[in-house]
């Protein structure tokens, strides 16, 4: 009986067996029906998806950053060059600890507290898959000591690439300028997509007003890449179109001549070829080394040159602001002849001072004893005050006005580097719109002798020398002299520019203004004998002596309350030679005192630079 | 209803070299075409590296040999060993628990000296065999007191293994552990019960589980939080099976597989290469070959001759099934990632040898039946 129920049973447990197992097959292919239905969207349904998100995946589109363009000076000179630089990358996303890399890279090579903030500051604007650079210009040695301990650190990478140079320093860096990282300000304003891989933009100077010329076009690449960013092979490549390479009308021999004239002296010398507006030195001191600039300079050094007192940073010869002095006098007294006001022949009494009918104040001459019958030859050559005074009273601020206008007082020369200020050239207009205020007789009188509200920068004061020296042709004054495709010898020149041309008159009214400057250095009694005594050619200037309370706008004129600690700017224009002119120079010295001592020789340095070193 | 039973000694000549060998022909066949097709796959994710596809021969080897090996047991010997199986991988587990080797951050070799070995491993046929050799001694269905016991059985080794941690052997174990106790007759009312008492206790669970696997279960429910971080393996996984499409990349040309953007692809995520160089067509050939595998297995257990064999055997074939479900469905983002090769394909690990070994069980199961006479 119970072996009888045992064989039920077993029949009972083989047929509840059997269905469930068959119960669980179903519940499986339902499983795998659902799984089948999952991998039909998968693969087909959303297949198009998938494959683009494929693509995407394995096909980067790189950027490959143009070579900026090099700059030289006229004579092929390099100014600014690419140099091979190493730096050291981290790329976040395969470094564990951070700090613990950091802290072994920093025992093999020098990492410096300015290195670490900036990687931070970098790290931020970058994804964990991209490389941040942490120190730039590796030295060999550096990378050396890196390369055998590569293995330590998983994530670091020396990545090699092409850093701006200045190899010649200082010189000329105001006019040069100097390149830096692109920050997020300037990322706004850039062409993004020409600037994709670009890691560095003109600041300042030519490096900045010729962004779009030395920069080039972008290039691009399909690249396929692993997940973990490496390149395995590139798919189609688009060149880059390296920038195009800048000669300057600089001459760096004239140039170096002229920034070591100046000695220890603050101040600014342009120098300008009279027949076509090229500038052959563009002086401004004190200087600074442009370099540290490129990879962001050190926050001590910096702080160091902007609370400089002598302001290295200031590019005096586009922004500084100077009255002209007597340096104007060639030209008031072109004016006067010009305009019918005066005659070469006519001439006034100078007794040491000069003073408005029927007004007790006195304008003084800066010869107290007067230089007795003055006319316009001995005015310019002794730089008679009062001869000017009384000129300048004749014809008018208006007509003076208008004629220095002619030689771009006033107004920004155009020079092809961005940032030029355009000096003051007084007028009625002017003084009501400014101060709202009639416009007094007094200041006509010290207009004359480019004083008062009359403000010039060293390159308006060279333009205006430039066409005084050409017979009247105002040139655009032009730092770069052509431009050359990358890989190609040909030069494209930069065409002078004439803004205008001044109408001459009487040539003898000229000839007449630029024998009185010839005396100024070559006769005996010229403010500027001394460098015209051994000189091999002819020079024609101008000396001037600016007071520096000038600069003060707003205070009214008054002799009296000029502080004897602040001494006078030293300023000389001249144009050599005199018989077909091929240089013009405008020196200004900041506080430099007589400008016939102090700046007419550094005029005659440059000069001779000029024509001695480098015949035409 | 009286059936007689007439055991006949089988005439080992008249049924073939399977019978002599005690293999089952289309389980092996079928085995072997996997093994085959998973060694094309391995080849092509382990990026050409033929020193990967020589060591996992050896393994197969290996796995195969075991299954030889245990196939000659009879089902006999096989139940009068499971006790004793079954508390010697308690006390391994245990051992593995006190002085185990980490490894990968998780406990779970036990070093033998001459060779590290995962009792976890063990206990994923011993399990089944423990609760299947419990139940078949006592009439079906099991009463509450012995579904009770068996959940203890099952309780016990699968808590000491998600202790180690390692979620997805602990799954598998509780899984084979259900499946004997389901196939034995669980009622449908008790079954409907603890199905409840599970989504109930689901945030206890949550409470005990590791952060890692915490975040599993995140990365499931949505990818796209964190597409670099743990969603990445899932993303890549989907890119890839997606772009692979009907007919696949072709095989060594998918990009996601040889460009290293698939994470893990010689091991849990095999499956997604198979799926971009093989596409949808390559897929179905697979699940063929392990549907294959699961029906045989299935009807095995229906041709099996008394209590312990079939519901062993079921849940051999069974707990299969959800071993590449459970992968295939976390590589397609079905399921959250739990750590579980994709059986036969995947490289590596002990697990080649368990299934094999209890493929060999099947097939003691299939060979040394009695014939029977009606």
């Amino acid at each position: 009986m119970a072996r009888q129920i045992t064989l039920k049973d077993h029949f009972f447990e083989s047929r509840l067996v059997m269905n469930r197992a068959i119960l669980l097959l179903v519940g499986g292919g339902i499983l795998l029906a659902a799984l089948l239905a999952r991998l039909l969207y998968l693969q087909v349904y959303a297949h198009e998806h998938f494959t683009t998100l494929s693509e995407d995946n394995r096909v980067k589109l790189q950027a490959i950053a143009p070579n900026r363009g090099l700059i030289y000076d006229r004579n092929g000179i390099l100014l600014a060059e690419n140099l091979p630089s190493y730096r050291l990358e981290i790329t976040p996303e395969q470094i564990d600890d951070m700090d613990a890399t950091l802290a072994a890279l920093g025992e093999i090579i020098e990492i410096r507290d300015s290195d670490l903030s900036r990687f931070e500051k970098l790290r931020k604007r970058k994804t964990r898959f991209e490389a941040v650079p942490l120190r730039f210009h590796l030295s060999d040695d550096e990378v050396a000591r890196f390369s055998v301990n590569r293995h330590r650190f998983p994530g670091v990478d020396i990545a090699a690439g092409l850093a701006r140079h200045y190899p010649q320093g200082s010189l000329a860096v105001h006019a040069l300028g100097y390149v830096g990282r692109i920050d997020e300000k300037a990322l706004q304003e850039l062409d993004s997509s020409n600037y994709r891989g670009t890691t560095h933009i003109g600041k300042i100077g030519i490096e900045k007003t010729y962004e779009s010329v030395l920069h080039g076009q972008v290039g691009f690449q399909h690249v396929e890449t692993t997940a973990q960013g490496r390149v395995i092979r590139v798919l189609s490549r688009t060149p880059p179109v390296s920038g195009r390479n800048l000669y300057l009308t600089i001459d760096s021999r004239v140039q170096a001549a002229a920034e070591q004239a100046f000695g220890d002296h603050t101040g600014s010398a342009i120098a300008i070829d009279p027949n076509n507006g090229d500038i052959l030195a563009f002086v401004s001191l004190p200087t600074y080394d442009p370099n540290p600039f490129v990879n962001g300079i050190e926050y001590d050094d910096y702080a160091a040159l902007r609370n400089d007192d002598r302001q290295p940073l200031f590019n005096r010869a586009l922004r500084g602001q100077y009255p002209p002095g007597s340096t104007i006098k060639p030209f008031i007294g072109l004016a006067g002849l010009e305009q019918g006001v005066t005659t070469s022949h006519s001439s006034t009494y100078c007794p040491g001072f000069y003073s408005l009918p029927g007004n007790s104040r006195k304008f003084r001459d800066w010869k107290h004893t007067g230089h007795g019958t003055v006319d316009l030859n001995k005015a310019i050559v002794q730089s008679c005050d009062v001869y000017f005074y009384d000129l300048a009273l004749s014809l008018g601020i208006d007509r003076m006005h208008s004629y220095l206008q002619n030689f771009g007082f006033g107004n920004a020369s155009g020079i092809d580097i961005l940032g030029e200020l355009p000096g003051l050239l007084p007028s009625r207009s002017w003084k009501r719109a400014r101060h709202d205020q009639p416009w007094f007789p007094g200041e006509t009188i010290i207009t004359g002798i480019g004083q008062g509200f009359f403000l010039v920068t060293p390159v308006q004061l060279a333009t205006a020398t430039a066409a005084l020296a050409n017979g009247g042709r105002l040139l655009q004054p032009n730092i770069v002299h052509a431009e050359q495709e990358s890989n190609r010898n040909d030069l494209l020149p930069h065409r002078p520019r004439i803004r205008d041309t001044i109408s001459v008159i009487d040539q003898q009214h000229w000839d007449d203004i630029i024998k009185a400057m010839t005396d100024v250095v070559h006769s005996a009694r010229g403010t500027a004998r001394r460098i015209g005594e051994d000189s091999p050619y002819k020079i024609a200037g101008k000396t001037g002596t600016a007071q520096v309370y000038g600069l003060k706008q707003e205070e009214k004129y008054d002799a009296e309350s000029i502080p004897e600690e602040l001494r006078d700017h030293a300023l000389f224009i001249a144009f050599a030679p005199v018989e077909a002119p091929q240089i013009a120079v405008a020196v200004i010295i900041e506080h430099g005192g007589g400008g016939g001592s102090i700046a007419a020789p550094i005029a005659r340095a440059i000069i001779d630079a000029y024509l001695q070193e480098s015949p035409p | 209803m009286i059936i007689t039973l007439t055991p006949h000694r089988e005439d080992a000549s008249r049924r073939g070299w399977q019978y002599r060998l005690h293999l089952d022909a289309p389980l092996l066949f079928t085995l072997i075409a996997v093994a085959a097709f998973g060694l094309i796959v391995l080849y092509s994710a382990g990026g050409g590296d033929i020193s990967l596809i020589e060591r996992q021969l050896v393994r197969l080897g290996i796995a195969f040999t075991c299954m030889l090996l245990v196939a000659q047991l009879s089902p006999v010997t096989l139940q009068r060993l499971t006790p004793w199986l079954f508390v010697l991988g308690v006390l391994l587990l245990l051992a593995v628990l006190i002085r185990g080797e980490i490894s990968g951050g998780a406990q779970r070799w036990l070093n033998l000296y001459i060779v590290r070995f995962q009792p976890s491993e063990m206990m994923k046929l011993a399990v089944p065999m423990m609760v299947a050799w419990y139940l078949a001694d006592n009439r079906l269905p099991p009463n509450r007191w012995q579904l009770l016991a068996s959940a203890t059985l099952i309780a016990v080794p699968m808590l000491m293994i998600a202790k180690q941690p390692d979620l997805g052997t602990a799954l598998l174990i509780a899984c084979s552990g259900f499946f004997v106790v389901f196939l034995a007759g669980l009622q449908w009312r008790l079954l409907a019960f603890f199905t409840v008492l599970l989504a109930a206790a689901a945030p206890v669970l949550w409470h005990f589980m590791h952060e890692y696997q915490r975040q599993r279960v995140i990365t499931f429910l949505s990818p796209e939080t964190d597409p670099l971080g743990s969603g990445y393996h899932i993303i890549q996984s989907k890119i890839a099976i997606g772009s692979g499409g009907l007919l696949g990349k072709g095989w060594l040309n998918g990009t996601q597989s040889q460009l290293d953007f698939l994470p893990e692809r010689s091991t849990d995520f095999i499956f997604a290469v198979l799926g971009e160089e093989f596409g949808f067509f390559g897929i179905l050939i697979l699940f063929a070959l392990y549907t294959t595998i699961v029906v045989r297995g299935i009807m095995i257990t229906i041709q099996a001759q008394d209590t312990y064999t079939r519901l062993l055997a079921g849940s051999l074939s069974m707990t299969f099934c959800v071993y590449f479900i459970v992968n295939t469905g976390m590589v397609t983002g079905m399921l959250p990632v739990v750590g579980l090769p994709l059986p036969m394909i995947s490289y590596g690990g002990t697990s080649i040898v368990t299934l094999m070994t209890g493929f060999g069980i099947l097939m003691s199961i299939q060979t040394h039946r009695k014939l029977l006479a009606t």
